[in-house]
């Protein structure tokens, strides 16, 4: 037993699939997608020629088809070339500044203590909007969980045929120094720059979703390298689902409280703190780590998702 | 009107770039080659926002020097929407691309007409 796990953890074996790595078998696998493949081009084959009246009828269709969207598409391009045309010239206000954006721009620093405007907008007078966008990530984390994760439901339909789908450790390279050492030097600063944008949201460009998109890729660029064994020592997907539930009620929650006083005409205590400082903008701060930590976990899962069919090994 | 298509050039980019993706998703027959399509469509959509915020000769809405005056400061509102914006093209591309993984387990090719030619083979067999 002792013995087998210590190969697991070099990677010589798979307990998921129980199968020893050997040349000899990947052969094997490609002449049975070759023979698969030729299987299913006979299929279309057979069924060109003995079903060749509903083909026709298919033709007559697709001449159709074809006539319809170039007609569609070069009338939706014409109108809306023409529509720019007649915009105002580029550069210029077009319209008067309206009353959102003069707001926006002259009570914002007032109103949220965010330096930048763009981040005191989208974190504090529409921060629904924000927390609307962060839902539409994490469901599309479950969908893509619950279509490819490999549980038994999925593994196990009749219709569908597994022969291409191989254990992640084949692909993973055994030590490519080249893609090592410049992981070792560059996973460390990506880190740390992308911990530098998401706290700085409230004075530079940057925030809640750039930031975690680059402790995202920071990590894709770690597991691309060193493989999925050392960061599923601590990125399970227990992990992932609590952090991802944690920030997205805490973000309601403190977001809703502040909705609720401010409708009310209430104080609502949270102090806005100096301009410029990082610890100012009063809920600005907290809700940029709260997203930023759903998009980084929604960023690894969709790699981890779509490499092996799940997070953290489970 | 093409001498204010001229000028207004990055408006003209985003809607070609727009066409040029719709045109994609409506005649290619591959899968992957319409997500594409569906991509350089959210591009030009992007593009055609960030184009009418831009005023010029004014900065990013990043207020510097205590200057609170909309007249110094582009527009930050298209801002906000292309940020929604990529959010959501990012977490449709996801799925979309899940869902082809599945399609290609199930039929073994992208062709979409390959893909009905099957299914309707598929069905009579059961």
């Amino acid at each position: 037993m002792k013995k087998t796990f210590r190969r697991w953890i070099d990677g010589d074996i798979d307990l998921m699939e129980n199968i020893t790595r050997t040349a000899h078998e990947h052969d094997m696998d490609r002449d049975e997608i070759k023979k698969r493949k030729k299987q299913v081009s006979e299929i279309i084959r057979q069924r060109e020629d003995s079903q060749s009246i509903i083909l026709a009828e298919e033709k007559g269709f697709r001449i159709f088809y074809n006539i319809a969207a170039i007609i569609s598409c070069v009338m939706l391009i014409t109108v809306l070339l023409y529509c720019v045309a007649n915009l105002p010239r580029f550069g210029q206000e077009n319209v008067k500044a309206t009353v959102v954006t003069q707001r926006y721009i002259e009570k914002g620093l007032e109103e949220t203590g965010a330096v930048n405007i763009v981040s005191g907008m989208i974190l504090d007078y529409r921060a629904f909007d924000t927390l609307g966008e962060s839902h539409v990530l994490f469901t599309a984390l479950v969908c893509v969980m619950v279509l490819l994760r490999k549980d038994w439901k999925n593994m196990n339909s009749k219709f569908e045929d597994y022969s291409s789908i191989r254990s992640d450790r084949y692909f993973q390279t055994e030590k490519d120094v080249i893609l090592q050492t410049i992981g070792i030097v560059m996973v460390p600063c990506i880190f740390v720059f992308g911990t530098y944008v998401l706290l700085n949201g409230q004075n530079s460009p940057g925030g809640g979703f750039s930031g975690g998109a680059i402790l995202g890729a920071a990590m894709i660029i770690f597991t691309a390298a060193f493989g999925f064994r050392k960061v599923d020592r601590f990125f399970t997907l227990k992990l992932s689902s609590y952090v991802t539930f944690v920030a997205l009620s805490f973000y309601s929650f403190a977001k809703g409280y502040v909705f609720i006083t401010g409708a009310n005409g209430l104080d609502n205590h949270i102090p806005k703190g100096i301009p410029g400082a990082i610890l100012s903008g009063g809920l600005i701060l907290p809700l940029d780590i709260a997203v930023g930590l759903v998009v980084a976990c929604t960023m690894y899962g969709f790699y981890s998702l779509f490499r092996r069919g799940s997070i953290g090994g489970g | 009107m093409l001498e204010t298509l001229l000028v207004n050039y990055e408006e003209a980019a985003a809607i070609i770039l727009f066409g040029i993706g719709l045109t994609m998703l409506l005649f290619h027959r591959n899968l992957i080659k319409k997500l594409i399509g569906m991509n350089i469509m959210d591009t030009g959509t992007f593009l055609f926002l960030a184009s009418m915020g831009y005023i010029s000769d004014r900065k990013a809405p990043i207020i510097t020097g205590g200057v609170t005056n909309v007249e110094a400061y582009i527009n930050p509102v298209p801002a906000g929407l292309v940020l929604t914006g990529i959010v959501v093209s990012v977490s449709v591309t996801a799925v979309m691309l899940s869902l082809t993984i599945r399609l290609y387990r199930r039929y073994h090719t992208l062709n979409l007409d390959d893909v009905y030619i099957l299914s309707k083979h598929q069905t009579e067999d059961r």
